[in-house]
């Protein structure tokens, strides 16, 4: 990739932590307060952002050519099976334990909340043992 | 409707956070044409040190250096937020160190078997559309809210 790129790619992450932040999404007791029906703001933080995402995913691609400084668009790849589902059956078990999902823990961590180093932790030998376990195929 | 009921803190900032967030994804896509879910993150990164055939894969390896520039941006995002005087400097997490490890775990391993998360299917794949990832976002929030309701019936925070 291009050193323009790799910026890109770096202020889209900032992009992102800021809103989760902002959001406080990275307070896994706000998360937590939604999952027991008392919060609903983490509806609009989701919807927020896929309305977004919708308007770039959908029109992008038909008013460029290609990405700005990339190759070809990808798409996010995603099929109807039993690990689609029980994967998500199990992620979510996680994350009604913790309130803490693989974004809000990574950018929890900008905020001096260490406590989510515990999470991020956690989650990295979650997915080593799915990769150990379950990533025959 | 009783809209203080339904956001009792208010709905300003998680309409705003979610339009930036939004955003983030948009300028991923828009740039490198990048789709920019966080959980590969967990499994890609592994493929620097671990030797399991599994973390070899091309989609892992290729992907490796710019999904840990895009986790820093997550950090550096937040810590601006903070610098700005976001923050609430007597804020701490409460939710216990076991329910936080217990709780990574199994988010860990789900999100990667189902290959994504809130962000992969919830953000990236409602957005492009893909019934999977609705039916797996309908899925997670089920079982989440089934369990984060249980936990406190249990004792937990």
């Amino acid at each position: 990739m291009k050193p323009l790129s790799w910026l890109m790619v770096l202020a889209s992450g900032a992009l992102f932590g800021f809103g989760l932040a902002w959001s406080t999404m990275i307070r896994p007791e706000v998360v937590l307060s939604f999952l027991r029906l008392q919060d609903f703001g983490l509806l609009l933080v989701l919807g927020g952002a896929v309305v977004v995402t919708f308007l770039a995913y959908r029109f992008g691609p038909r008013l460029l050519e290609r990405p700005l400084l990339g190759t070809v668009f990808g798409r996010h790849p995603s099929v109807l099976d039993a690990r689609t589902i029980g994967g998500a059956a199990l992620f979510g078990i996680g994350w009604g334990i913790s309130g803490v999902c693989p974004g809000p823990a990574i950018a929890g961590l900008g905020a001096g909340q260490w406590e989510l180093l515990v999470s991020v932790a956690a989650m990295l030998a979650g997915a080593w043992v799915q990769g150990r376990v379950g990533g025959a195929s | 409707m009783d809209w203080n009921a339904l956001f009792p803190f208010g709905y300003a900032h998680y309409l705003g956070g979610g339009l930036i967030i939004g955003c983030g994804v948009a300028l991923l896509f828009l740039t490198t044409g990048l789709i920019g879910g966080m959980s590969t993150v967990f499994s890609s990164t592994w493929s620097f040190v671990s030797r399991l055939p599994y973390f070899a894969q091309a989609r892992f390896r290729d992907s490796r250096g710019w999904r840990l520039i895009y986790a820093a941006g997550l950090i550096l995002g937040a810590a601006l937020w903070w610098a700005l005087g976001g923050g609430d400097a007597a804020y701490r997490v409460t939710i216990p160190w076991w329910q936080l490890a217990a709780g990574g775990f199994i988010a860990g391993f789900g999100a990667r078997m189902s290959n994504g998360c809130t962000s992969g299917h919830g953000i990236c794949g409602m957005a492009s559309l893909q019934a999977p990832s609705l039916l797996a976002v309908l899925t997670f929030l089920a079982t989440a809210i089934a369990t984060a309701h249980l936990v406190l019936a249990l004792g937990g925070r």
